[in-house]
């Protein structure tokens, strides 16, 4: 009986959960105007995803907004991995109690909330505000305890011997850390990847605060002003089109990485 | 068992080929030298401990977009969002949506794990359909659900029914931390299926050979091994949701009647008025409200896990 029941539930918890959702937002993204004022699951009898995409594209300054990302995101994530890598090892490695009050400190960040009201008042101070460096910084430090913490737990789980064996090869320390300790890490940078850029890509809250409007508002930053705009409250179509759009360079970055994702937060996160 | 490592790790013979001529130096100090972990540290205590620190400072302030400069005004800030009932309400809003989000997302999670454990293709491929909602904006899910559940929507019209999904000044609060157990259910999943695939699998057959029913085996072998990955799920999802601000600012905007005005929303929209000192103190409250939740839950956490 389970033996086919399981599947079937399966089946049907993923149709009604995700799959209708996901299709009221792709059918809504081709419909004209009119038919997309109220939302329902029926397709379209007039099929226009071209136009839409093309004037959620126009409207709503989805190059500029992409842009803008890649300029944020790519390198808080680059700088979070390869700073995170290097104090994981350190933090992996040595044992003192300094150590180990230093890593306390730097996974500190996975429960305390990050202070954005005062974040805003310091970047000013340093001139900061509302540029893209100051926004690289403040998703750089609120990030960089996740990765910490995934690589802390998976470089302990890695062999001494295999540094060890370099080290009488006569390896200093730089070209351990390369050579070796950076290649064995390839999973839980997959993971520590997709995490900070699934937070940092779709993150609204803190690009707020530090980039506010203007030039250098991220894409969903653009989202929030298309669907809140007056002008576009009943724009259900362009709204729709702007989330498939915002939404596929990260469902292309999970189904590249999906393998070594799933093994990274099997040997990271749960010890 | 990352105690363990740590322990095995120190137990081991100095290295036999330990560079020569390096002084008295410590090795470690030589073989994993401090400043592959400073830049890390700069960059974390800069833009966030710092900020944190500031955070003690400021709510004092009457620190605005009204003021020029900035003078010490003692508890006025407190005071105000006290009187106003606001602290009060934000607090117990917060705290509410926090345990519903991690309850919704945890149970959701488990039961997808539970279903999705073997490692068939069919599974693989629904655990990705699963975790579909974890890679869409927070602020793109918000508007799907609102396109659902608007009294106009999609949910409305699939039942010939015209109920206001969103408008309920008691109800809408668990509606919004359904749609975030939703959003992050698949990253539970993920968590909760590694945890059950460190159950050892002799375990489970001797639970067999010993007559133990599924309800048997779960409650009694699964269960207690993936104590480490409830801590982890259940830690991040009440912390990370008491954080929250997307989906709420996506379906409801903090309404109606401001029955979901979470801090975050709170501080968005004050800080939109220009009160910063005031949006600050609210900071500063969440951040208190967090510290004084996730200490007692890692520490009851973790004190489970030795017991199990």
């Amino acid at each position: 009986m389970w033996r086919y029941g399981r599947p079937g539930l399966v089946v049907l918890l993923a149709g009604l959960a995700v799959g209708v959702p996901l299709w009221l937002v792709l059918v809504t993204s081709a419909k004209p105007q009119a038919e997309a004022i109220k939302p329902n699951l029926d397709l379209p009898e007039q099929w226009q995803p071209g136009s839409n995409y093309a004037d959620a594209v126009a409207q709503g300054e989805m190059l500029r907004g992409l842009l803008n990302s890649l300029l944020v995101v790519v390198p808080s994530v680059v700088l979070v991995l390869i700073l995170g890598a290097g104090a994981a090892w350190v933090f992996a490695r040595r044992k003192s109690k300094l150590v180990a009050a230093a890593y306390a400190l730097c996974i500190s960040g996975l429960l305390l909330p990050p202070a954005v009201i005062t974040i805003v008042m310091e970047l000013r101070q340093l001139g900061l505000a509302n540029t893209r460096p100051g926004m690289i910084a403040v998703y750089t430090g609120m990030y960089l305890s996740t990765s910490i913490f995934f690589m802390t737990g998976f470089i302990r789980a890695i062999p001494m011997e295999l540094e060890e064996a370099a080290r009488i090869d006569g390896a200093k320390p730089f070209r351990i850390f390369a050579r070796i300790v950076l290649p064995l890490l390839r999973p839980v940078i997959a993971t520590a990847t997709i995490m900070v850029m699934l937070y940092a890509w779709s993150d609204i809250f803190y690009a707020f605060f530090v980039l506010g409007g203007g030039e250098r508002t991220t894409l969903p930053l653009n989202l929030y002003k298309v669907a809140s705009a007056q002008l576009y409250l009943n724009n259900w179509h362009l709204v729709f089109a702007y989330v498939v759009v915002m939404s596929l360079p990260m469902v292309a970055v999970f189904l590249v990485g999906q393998r070594k994702i799933v093994s990274g937060i099997t040997s990271g996160a749960v010890k | 068992m990352a105690d363990t490592v740590v322990r095995t790790a120190r137990k081991q013979a100095p290295a036999p080929g330990a560079p020569k001529g390096v002084g008295r130096l410590p090795r470690a100090a030589v073989h994993h030298p401090w400043w592959f972990a400073l830049p890390a540290i700069v960059v974390f205590a800069g833009f966030f401990l710092v900020p944190n620190l500031l955070n003690f400072y400021y709510p004092f302030t009457n620190w605005s977009s009204y003021h020029s400069d900035i003078a010490f005004t003692g508890l006025d800030n407190f005071t105000t969002i006290a009187d106003d009932g606001t602290l009060v309400r934000a607090i117990r809003t917060t705290l509410l949506y926090a345990f519903l989000a991690a309850a919704f997302q945890n149970g959701f999670g488990l039961v997808l794990a539970l279903l999705l454990e073997d490692d068939t293709r069919f599974n693989r491929f629904f655990r990705a359909v699963f975790f579909l909602p974890v890679l869409i904006s927070a602020l793109a899910t918000g508007y799907a659900f609102q396109a659902l559940l608007d009294q106009d929507g999609a949910v409305n019209s699939v039942l010939g029914t015209d109920i206001p999904w969103l408008g309920s000044t008691t109800w809408t609060i668990v509606l919004v931390t359904l749609i975030h157990g939703w959003k992050w259910m698949g990253l539970s999943m993920l968590i909760y299926l590694a945890g059950l695939k460190g159950v050892p699998k002799d375990m489970l057959e001797a639970a067999r050979m010993d007559g133990a029913g599924p309800w048997r085996t779960f409650w009694s072998v699964r269960w207690p091994m993936l104590a480490p990955a409830v801590t982890f799920n259940v830690t991040t999802a009440l912390i990370g949701s008491m954080n929250t601000f997307d989906i709420v600012q996506a379906t409801t905007g903090g309404g109606p009647a401001a029955s979901t005005e979470v801090f975050n929303i709170y501080m968005f929209r004050i800080f939109g008025q220009g009160l910063y000192a005031q949006a600050s103190a609210m900071s500063l409250v969440l951040f208190l409200v967090v510290v004084a939740v996730a200490i007692p839950l890692v520490v009851g956490l973790r004190r489970r896990e030795q017991l199990l």
